[in-house]
């Protein structure tokens, strides 16, 4: 019923070895699709921070802009986010004649920029809403202490936020780890990817996304102790009382 | 609440089986004019499917063409979504470990579509990127001849969207069908200023002896009718008006 | 003509879309139920079945899911027909679609009636058993009113994240709005303009959903005193 030696036979082809290279040599399988985590995740934080701060803001200009922003990107698929930056952009030749062109061109930038936006979205709205829940105690002893608003932004009220961000930003990346599947249908190999070319070169559907399918498992276990020893040390005091 | 549930998937499910009486059920790859495409009203239409309902007109059963990615279309063949395969699919001796093939239905060459002038020989494949159908022939050919000349292949789910990245210079060259490179990209405005490039690809090692209707192995029976009916809209006039429609030379080939 | 007359197939495909979501959103529910019952149930392998599907599920990407269930599914129904010499059933790619993204949020309904049954008081069940309810009735006349307050903002995200996955259905060949998206973007070359009209059908869906939620949400909460922060 299932091909255990084809299973075997695959293996080494999402780790980065395929067609008999050596594995983890070419960047396939496995490390794309940790490179692309990695790399939306990293980018999409340091797009949040600033965004959840203009996302809060008593400006209605710069709140309504952001509340747009997060309004459209978690509103539409990632998919059809994807297609319009890959697709869509190469559509105008203004675009093409433009120096984002060498950029854009390439399937591995136009997926960490649409990941990128769509993570940002979401992580935005989280922190924003871990800032508006902030204890008021904090902030009016951050007053009594003269600090700027800026200075409690900076020391205060975000390093707060965003330990109380962590449980929901846990969420979120466990789920771009399985939204970075889609990255497969823009040309690119992550473990999706090499699993639809094995299905199709082989004709054989269950092995190849079994072990896709596994190997997204193990990753997500992996995800969510890390980020349950991250509580532990930056949610401690929240925890229930040991003695 | 539970059970009426139950019952209603055991229902949906039986009469979906129920339903298989004599309609026949093409699958075509529905991305690869003018063999086949998705019309604006959400119908097949294209060389395949008209070749499909003239094959079931003289079988006297219903037909349906539905479409599929041509990448998993021998899997889904075999997973029993449809009963047969009218997309372009070419005979070759990988395939037909798996499935039987009907007598072909046409032959015609591959080519490259790039830039026009692009003067392909050996040494201009080098850090080329080449676009072609994932699970195609065309796709086999490139990676046993052409990788090792330095190409690297980018391979697609859909035929067009290698055209659409041939146009942004994602890729510098697509393999595909020579007609579908003619009617789908060069003859169109978006395929003004490239052409074909390099020569004719037919080697029967790669590229068959032609392209023909797939059956499961285990369909004898389907095989039969399928060539009979073949034989008698070759006889009398079918084919030929329906190659009209879309090609103004012979692609039956000898 | 703007995008070569593929306007009405691109809103049929949306039509044969918010089909889909809404019968895998019955089905989800119904597998929440259940799922959120097993976990809460006394016997131990029920909590450990209805636990294993739960992390299982949501720890595999969606598209990963469709493939397994759509081809590996049906092949193994086919080898056991075979094998036992049925003829084997033929799977309709709707239904197929919607058991299979059923079978994905069901897993994620189960944590979110989960949370919502515990948070309902205990009093409230244990009243109504007090007063001779049987449990089906106590379920509906008194824990199911009460646990829809509590699940709908996780319910609302769930339903919100279904019908963005209904987008990748058009990968196991299903014409929907998405499939219908690709071909009109390879036939009229205009790839940016068809897949702004597709986020627009979707941003519109959503904001729709949004609304009629947030209606139902506000009724469910008549009566109750919020912290006015």
């Amino acid at each position: 019923m299932i091909d255990f030696h084809l299973i075997l036979d695959k293996l080494p082809a999402f780790l980065g070895g395929a067609d008999g290279q050596p594995l983890l040599s070419t960047s396939d399988g496995v490390v794309m699709t940790l490179e692309l985590l990695g790399a939306s995740l990293l980018l999409g934080m340091l797009l949040a921070v600033p965004l959840a701060l203009g996302r809060v803001s008593r400006n209605r200009l710069l709140a309504g802009s952001v509340w747009l922003y997060t309004y459209v990107f978690r509103g539409t698929p990632l998919l059809v986010q994807l297609f319009i930056i890959y697709y869509g952009l190469s559509q105008f030749d203004a675009v093409r004649e433009s120096w984002m062109w060498q950029y854009l061109q390439d399937a591995w930038f136009c997926a960490i920029l649409a990941f990128t936006l769509n993570t940002a979205a979401y992580t935005t709205e989280i922190i924003a809403g871990q800032i508006r829940t902030t204890h008021w105690g904090e902030i009016e002893a951050a007053r009594a202490m003269g600090m700027s608003k800026w200075l409690m932004m900076r020391r205060i009220v975000i390093p707060s936020a965003l330990r109380r961000a962590l449980p929901a930003y846990s969420n979120e990346v466990i789920m771009m780890m399985q939204s970075t599947a889609v990255a497969g249908l823009v040309t690119l190999a992550d473990i999706t990817g090499v699993a639809r070319r094995i299905y199709s070169d082989t004709y054989m559907a269950f092995e190849p996304f079994l072990i896709a399918g596994a190997i997204y498992l193990a990753l997500t276990f992996l995800f969510v102790w890390l980020f349950k020893r991250a509580e532990q040390r930056w949610l401690a005091y929240l925890a229930p009382r040991k003695h | 609440m539970y059970k009426s549930l139950m019952v209603l998937g055991a229902c949906a499910l039986g009469m979906t089986a129920a339903a298989h009486s004599e309609t026949l059920r093409f699958a075509t790859d529905a991305s690869y004019p003018p063999f086949s495409q998705q019309g604006p009203d959400g119908k097949m239409k294209g060389f395949d499917p008209d070749i499909a309902q003239a094959l079931c007109s003289a079988m006297k059963v219903t037909c349906e063409v539905v479409p599929q990615d041509f990448d998993g279309i021998i899997p889904a063949l075999q997973a029993r979504k449809f009963d047969a395969i009218i997309a372009s699919m070419n005979i070759t001796e990988e395939r037909k470990k798996v499935v039987n093939f009907s007598d072909k239905y046409y032959n015609m060459p591959s080519r490259l579509v790039a830039k026009a002038g692009s003067p392909v020989n050996d040494a201009w494949f080098k850090g080329k990127k080449i676009g072609v159908l994932r699970s195609s022939i065309q796709e086999k050919y490139a990676r046993d001849n052409w990788v090792k000349l330095g190409a690297k292949l980018v391979s697609y789910a859909k035929a067009p969207e290698s055209f659409l990245d041939l146009k942004a210079g994602r890729v510098d060259a697509s393999f595909v069908d020579a007609a579908v490179g003619e009617s789908d990209f060069i003859k169109t405005p978006a395929g003004k200023g490239y052409a074909f490039a390099g020569p004719e690809y037919n080697e029967v090692k790669y590229f068959g002896e032609g392209a023909a209707v797939a059956v499961r192995k285990t369909d004898k029976a389907l095989l039969e009718r399928i060539n009979k009916a073949l034989k008698q809209i070759r006889a009398d006039g079918s084919y030929d008006k329906i190659q009209k429609k879309y090609f103004s030379f012979d692609i039956y080939g000898k | 003509m703007f995008l070569h007359g593929y306007v009405p197939s691109i809103l049929d495909g949306a039509v044969l879309t918010l089909k889909l979501a809404a019968a895998s959103l019955a089905v989800s529910v119904a597998l929440g139920l259940i799922g959120a019952m097993f976990k809460m149930a006394p016997s131990k392998s029920l909590r450990t079945l209805a636990e294993l599907y739960s992390t299982v599920v949501r720890g595999v990407p969606d598209l990963v899911w469709m493939f397994l269930l759509f081809f590996g599914v049906q092949m193994l129904l086919n080898d056991l027909a075979t094998a036992m010499g049925w003829a084997a059933p033929d799977i309709d790619p709707f239904i197929a679609g919607v058991l299979t993204l059923g079978f994905i949020f069901g897993a994620y309904m189960t944590e979110t009636f989960r949370g919502a049954i515990m948070a309902v008081p205990k009093g409230q069940m244990e009243a109504g058993a007090a007063y001779g309810m049987g449990p089906l009735r106590i379920f509906w006349r008194i824990t199911f009113p009460q646990m829809v307050r509590f699940a709908l903002p996780s319910f609302t995200n769930n339903w919100l994240v279904l019908v963005k996955s209904t987008a990748l259905v058009s990968v196991i060949g299903l014409n929907d709005v998405m499939y219908r998206a690709d071909a009109a973007k390879s036939n009229t070359q205009e790839p940016f303009t068809v897949y702004m009209l597709v986020a627009l059908i979707f941003l519109v869906i959503t904001s729709v959903s949004n609304v009629l939620l947030g209606m139902l949400e506000r009724r469910y909460s008549t009566g109750l005193k919020e912290n006015g922060l």
